[in-house]
C-alpha cells in the first residue's frame, strides 16, 4: 500500500511527466485569471461606490490587499514545496519554490508600493516604519535572499537546499505580518475581510476585492507552471528526453 | 463613481486622487506584463542554449572520428 502510493508520487513528479501535464494545464489557469480579473476591475472601477471616508483613493485596494494576500500565499506556496524538496528529495518540489520566488517577490513588491501610494493621501506619508510594513519589506528581502542563494551556488542540489532552509526558517515572518496590526500599535488599518465575525467592507467592494484576489491566485499558478517548466528544462538539459524534445521546439 | 451619469474626465481623476490610484494600477499592469514576458524570453533563451551545447558535442564528436 505504502509502496504503491510512493510509485504514484513518483510517477506524478517526474520532471517529464509534468512537462507534459503543465502545457495542457496552462491555459486553464491563464484564461480565467484574465476573465475573472477583468470582470473584477470591471466591478471594483466602475460599479463599486465611492468610499464616504477615503473618496475615491480607496479603489487602490482592489489591487494593494489581493497583491499582499498573493506575497504571504506565495511564500508559503515556497516553503512547503521547499520542505517537501528537502525531506522527501522530489526534484520539482525544489523546481515549483525556484519558479515561485520571483513572482512571489514581485507581489511582494507591488504589495509596497500600492501601500505606499495609499498611505501618502490618506496618512500623509509614503512609509512608515511600523510593524506591518517593515514585516512586509522583510518578507521582500527574504525573496531576494532565496533567489541569492539559488543563483550564487553552483550545484544545484546545494543550492536548493541552502535556499530551501532560508525560505523555511523565513516561514515564521508570515504570523508576524498577518498578527502585526493587532500585536502592535500601527498605521495601517486592521483586518476588514479575513475576521471571523462579519467583513467590515461593503459587500459591493468586497466582491471586486475577492475576484481580483481569484485573478491574482489564478494568475500565479499559470506563470508558476511556465517558470517551473523552464526549470525542467534548465535542470535537466543533459537528460535525453529533453535533447529530443528541445530539437523539436 | 458619485452623480448619476457616467463620465470619463471625472473617472480618470479619481476625486482628486488620480495620481495615486492611476500609478498603482499602471505599476500592476506593467508588474504582470513582466511576469508573462520575462520567463516566455528566458524559455527561448534556455532552448537556444541547449541546442547550441548539443550540436558544439556533436562536431566534436565528428572531429574525433577523422582524427581517428
Amino acid at each position: 500500500m505504502f509502496r504503491a502510493i510512493w510509485a504514484w508520487i513518483q510517477k506524478f513528479s517526474s520532471p517529464k511527466y509534468f512537462f507534459e501535464m503543465s502545457a495542457r494545464l496552462i491555459p486553464w489557469f491563464a484564461i480565467p485569471a484574465a476573465l475573472v480579473g477583468a470582470y473584477g476591475l470591471y466591478l471594483g472601477l466602475f460599479v463599486a461606490p465611492t468610499d464616504y471616508q477615503q473618496g475615491e483613493s480607496y479603489r487602490i485596494i482592489f489591487i494593494h490587499v489581493p497583491a499582499a494576500w498573493m506575497s504571504l500565499f506565495i511564500y508559503v506556496v515556497m516553503a512547503v514545496s521547499a520542505a517537501i524538496g528537502l525531506i522527501w528529495q522530489i526534484r520539482l518540489a525544489d523546481m515549483i519554490a525556484a519558479a515561485s520566488a520571483p513572482i512571489g517577490a514581485s507581489f511582494t513588491f507591488l504589495a509596497l508600493v500600492t501601500g505606499s501610494l495609499w498611505g501618502k493621501p490618506m496618512w500623509g506619508t509614503y512609509w512608515v516604519w511600523d510593524a506591518r510594513l517593515t514585516s512586509e519589506l522583510i518578507l521582500l528581502f527574504l525573496y531576494f535572499g532565496y533567489m541569492a542563494l539559488q543563483s550564487a551556488i553552483e550545484d544545484q542540489r546545494t543550492a536548493d537546499k541552502a535556499s530551501g532552509l532560508l525560505a523555511i526558517v523565513g516561514v515564521v515572518n508570515i504570523p508576524i505580518i498577518h498578527y502585526s496590526v493587532e500585536w502592535w500599535n500601527t498605521l495601517h488599518q486592521g483586518a476588514t475581510v479575513a475576521k471571523l465575525d462579519k467583513p467590515s467592507i461593503d459587500i459591493s467592494m468586497l466582491i471586486p476585492l475577492l475576484l481580483m484576489a481569484l485573478a491574482f491566485k489564478l494568475f500565479y499558478a499559470a506563470v508558476v507552471l511556465v517558470r517551473a517548466r523552464n526549470e525542467v528544462l534548465l535542470r535537466d538539459r543533459s537528460r535525453r528526453w529533453v535533447r529530443e524534445l528541445i530539437e523539436k521546439l | 463613481m458619485s452623480g448619476t451619469e457616467f463620465n470619463w474626465s471625472t473617472f480618470f481623476a479619481m476625486g482628486g486622487y488620480a495620481v495615486f490610484v492611476w500609478t498603482s494600477y499602471g505599476l500592476t499592469a506593467v508588474i504582470l506584463a513582466l511576469n508573462v514576458i520575462l520567463p516566455l524570453r528566458q524559455r527561448k533563451h534556455i532552448i537556444r542554449r541547449v541546442k547550441r551545447a548539443v550540436r558544439r558535442e556533436q562536431l566534436r564528436a565528428e572531429n574525433k572520428q577523422v582524427t581517428l
